[in-house]
């Protein structure tokens, strides 16, 4: 691409031109910086600000009362990060996350990475399949909180009819604390299409005389697989296993909209479905026990950034990237 | 290469038409493979044996849709009953034929009012749509257009933050608007200006106008792929830098710009929290939060009827718009999608 006029600049042209040049690469430079304004406020006044503050805030009793401006802030030292320890409800809500966590990406990982080598390979029809398979995606999260309410109704649900049907007593999925969680993952596996898609078009970069030359090694299937596919779709599978990790571990909407709230279940708040961002919404804007909260979402943020890390960690020996991919 | 035509790809999307760079070129900018797939393509047999398969599974990611709407559709005893096509019909969403309280249709229930959900979630998303293409573009522009000192550095920042949890910028961000909220109060310094802040809808499209890390990204994606002559020749032109950017970089862009636009309504009209955590009024409320009233009102559990064929119909009112969306717009929706595991 065209060099710009910043780099010459340095080369040192006749003075004339140097200085037109300069004059030039300032106003560049001035209009970018321009351009990217609305980013940098928005970065200062609503990320990096306020990251700031909640670490503020998780060391002061904020509160109320504080909002309210009755009584004044107090710093609290390490009370709040004490707290967290001691409330067996914040290691509750975490166990929670995590096991709604493990149940749900390598699920969606499987069935996503299971349909779209099928769809690749389809001789025809696959436009439609994928349709049809992305469209679960595209329901609003409050919706399939309700669909989970009804589809999975212990005495009446359509999932315990089918399951009837083969002779199976299904659980009450919604009320049964040991069912609540796996009922939440299948329906999470429903939406797989998002990841279906993904994965689809990591396998249309493959380029395909990998496959004539491993064919005319007389690699099987198998060895195909293991030894094309998977290394060239390792990119791919590595971003979705981060971004599905992370939000799982976030999880919020269906979870509040079945089982939080006014009760639709008839079963008060059940204990099984209280995951991290729930009870720390519940903290936070139910009882505005701010500092507290902040303190939660520190250690919610802590847990998050080691995780991601150790599968950074671990990615190095399994992600293959394309030298010359672009 | 050729990037419009993929014989072999039915699936791969056909680019998408601009008036001056050719089709293709959202699939290009973003750096679509041009291989084969998987592997080489199912015989006629296998084709078959798999057909079935995936016909078996369509069943599975269909059957909710078709529930749901057939739900809808009973009356209050027969929802349950697990049939796709009604034994008894009923309408349940307008009119107001039996005006016997606790009877009421999904859009006379009293003190819940649907009409304003739907235009609050429309209006609110369009408007954080437009915004939030228009000034993750310019943004992506200077990133992909510029050279800056420091630009490397606030581009890796941008990357860092779409991997930031909401959950730890979302009690300070309320404190924020909190304060903004008793700023412009009666008794607040900025009391001649109308209220914003909390209880106010403003919350849920006024940070759209400082761009948005994800967009950025795809959005500066986009515009690396477009050659930079043609912004020198406008340059040539005597183009300002901005009008450059207006004439030549956004109508270029524009299959990258609906992409942006329909995952940004697709966010509003899926977000539950935000609403949550700043709306206190019922008519204030989009539709996301408005279901979620409506089914502690109206179901079993919240010391309401059980009226599940309510219920139904208001969700089918809140999943009806994102499929005619998708109907229309199917090929951003995945080309958008697939972009994203281009970031890894």
């Amino acid at each position: 691409l065209a060099a710009t006029a910043g780099s010459n600049a340095a080369t040192g042209p006749p003075s004339g031109t140097r200085r037109r040049r300069s004059r030039f690469a300032e106003r560049e430079t001035w209009t970018a910086y321009l351009f990217i304004l609305p980013w940098v406020i928005g970065f200062l006044a609503l990320t990096a600000g306020p990251m700031v503050a909640s670490l503020y805030f998780s060391f002061t009793d904020y509160g109320v009362q504080q909002i309210a401006g009755f009584e004044p802030t107090n710093r609290v030292g390490f009370d709040n990060y004490r707290q967290l320890l001691d409330d067996p409800r914040v290691a509750l809500s975490l166990k929670n996350t995590f096991i709604y966590t493990v149940m749900t990406v390598p699920a969606k990982m499987a069935v996503a990475l299971g349909l779209a080598l099928i769809l690749a390979r389809l001789a025809f029809a696959s436009g439609f399949f994928r349709t049809v398979f992305y469209l679960p995606d595209i329901t609003p999260p409050v919706a399939i909180g309700i669909m989970i309410l009804v589809l999975f109704n212990g005495s009446t649900g359509v999932v315990n009819r089918a399951l009837e049907f083969i002779g199976i007593p299904g659980p009450f999925w919604t009320t049964d604390p040991s069912w609540i969680k796996p009922s939440l993952a299948i329906m999470s596996v429903w939406t797989v299409g998002g990841t279906m898609v993904i994965y689809l078009a990591a396998l249309k970069a493959v380029p395909s005389h990998l496959y004539e030359a491993a064919a005319i090694d007389g690699a099987g299937p198998w060895r195909r697989f293991f030894n094309i596919t998977l290394p060239l779709i390792s990119p791919a599978l590595f971003f979705t296993f981060i971004v599905l990790t992370i939000a799982g571990l976030q999880t919020f909407t269906e979870v509040f909209t079945a089982f939080f709230g006014a009760g639709s279940t008839g079963a008060e708040d059940p204990d099984a479905a209280l995951m991290s961002v729930v009870y720390l919404f519940r903290q936070a804007f139910t009882f505005f026990n701010m500092g507290f909260a902040s303190a939660m979402a520190w250690l919610l943020f802590a847990i998050i950034m080691v995780i991601t890390g150790i599968q950074f960690l671990v990615s190095r020996r399994f992600v293959f990237y394309q030298g010359d991919s672009r | 290469v050729s990037t419009g035509g993929q014989p072999n790809l039915p699936t791969a999307g056909a680019g998408v038409a601009t008036p001056r760079v050719g089709s293709g070129m959202l699939g290009r900018a973003l750096g679509r493979g041009r291989g084969q797939g998987g592997g080489p393509r199912f015989g006629r047999l296998r084709s078959g044996i798999f057909m079935a398969l995936l016909a078996g599974i369509s069943i599975l990611a269909l059957y909710p849709f078709v529930w749901l709407f057939s739900a809808s559709f009973k009356p209050q005893g027969d929802v349950f009953d697990n049939r796709l096509i009604p034994r008894d019909w009923q309408w349940n969403y307008t009119g107001d034929p039996t005006p016997v309280p606790g009877d009421e249709r999904l859009f006379a229930l009293p003190d819940l009012p649907m009409l304003s959900w739907i235009w609050n979630s429309v209006w609110i998303g369009l408007l954080a749509a437009s915004i939030v293409a228009v000034s993750s573009a310019i943004v992506a522009f200077a990133f992909a257009y510029f050279r800056f000192p420091g630009r490397n550095v606030l581009f890796g920042l941008i990357l860092a933050t779409m991997m930031l949890p909401g959950a730890v910028t979302m009690i300070p961000v309320y404190l924020i608007w909190n304060e903004i909220t008793k700023l412009t109060s009666e008794a607040g310094a900025l009391a001649f200006m109308p209220d914003i802040g909390v209880n106010t809808q403003y919350p849920l499209w006024v940070p759209n106008f400082f761009g948005s890390a994800f967009y950025i990204f795809l959005l500066r994606q986009f515009f690396l792929g477009i050659p930079r002559e043609l912004f020198e020749a406008s340059r040539m032109d005597g183009d300002s830098y901005f009008s450059m950017f207006r004439r030549i970089a956004l109508p270029l862009a524009k299959p990258a710009l609906i992409v942006v636009f329909i995952f940004e309504l697709q966010a509003k009209w899926f977000d539950l929290i935000t609403p949550l955590i700043y709306l206190r009024d019922t008519a204030l409320y989009t539709l996301p939060l408005g279901l979620k009233t409506i089914l502690d009102q109206q179901g079993a559990g919240g010391g309401g009827e059980g009226r599940w064929e309510i219920i139904m119909a208001g969700t089918v009112i809140t999943v009806l718009p994102m499929v005619i969306l998708f109907a229309i717009f199917q090929r951003f929706f995945v080309e958008g999608i697939a972009t994203q595991g281009r970031k890894g």
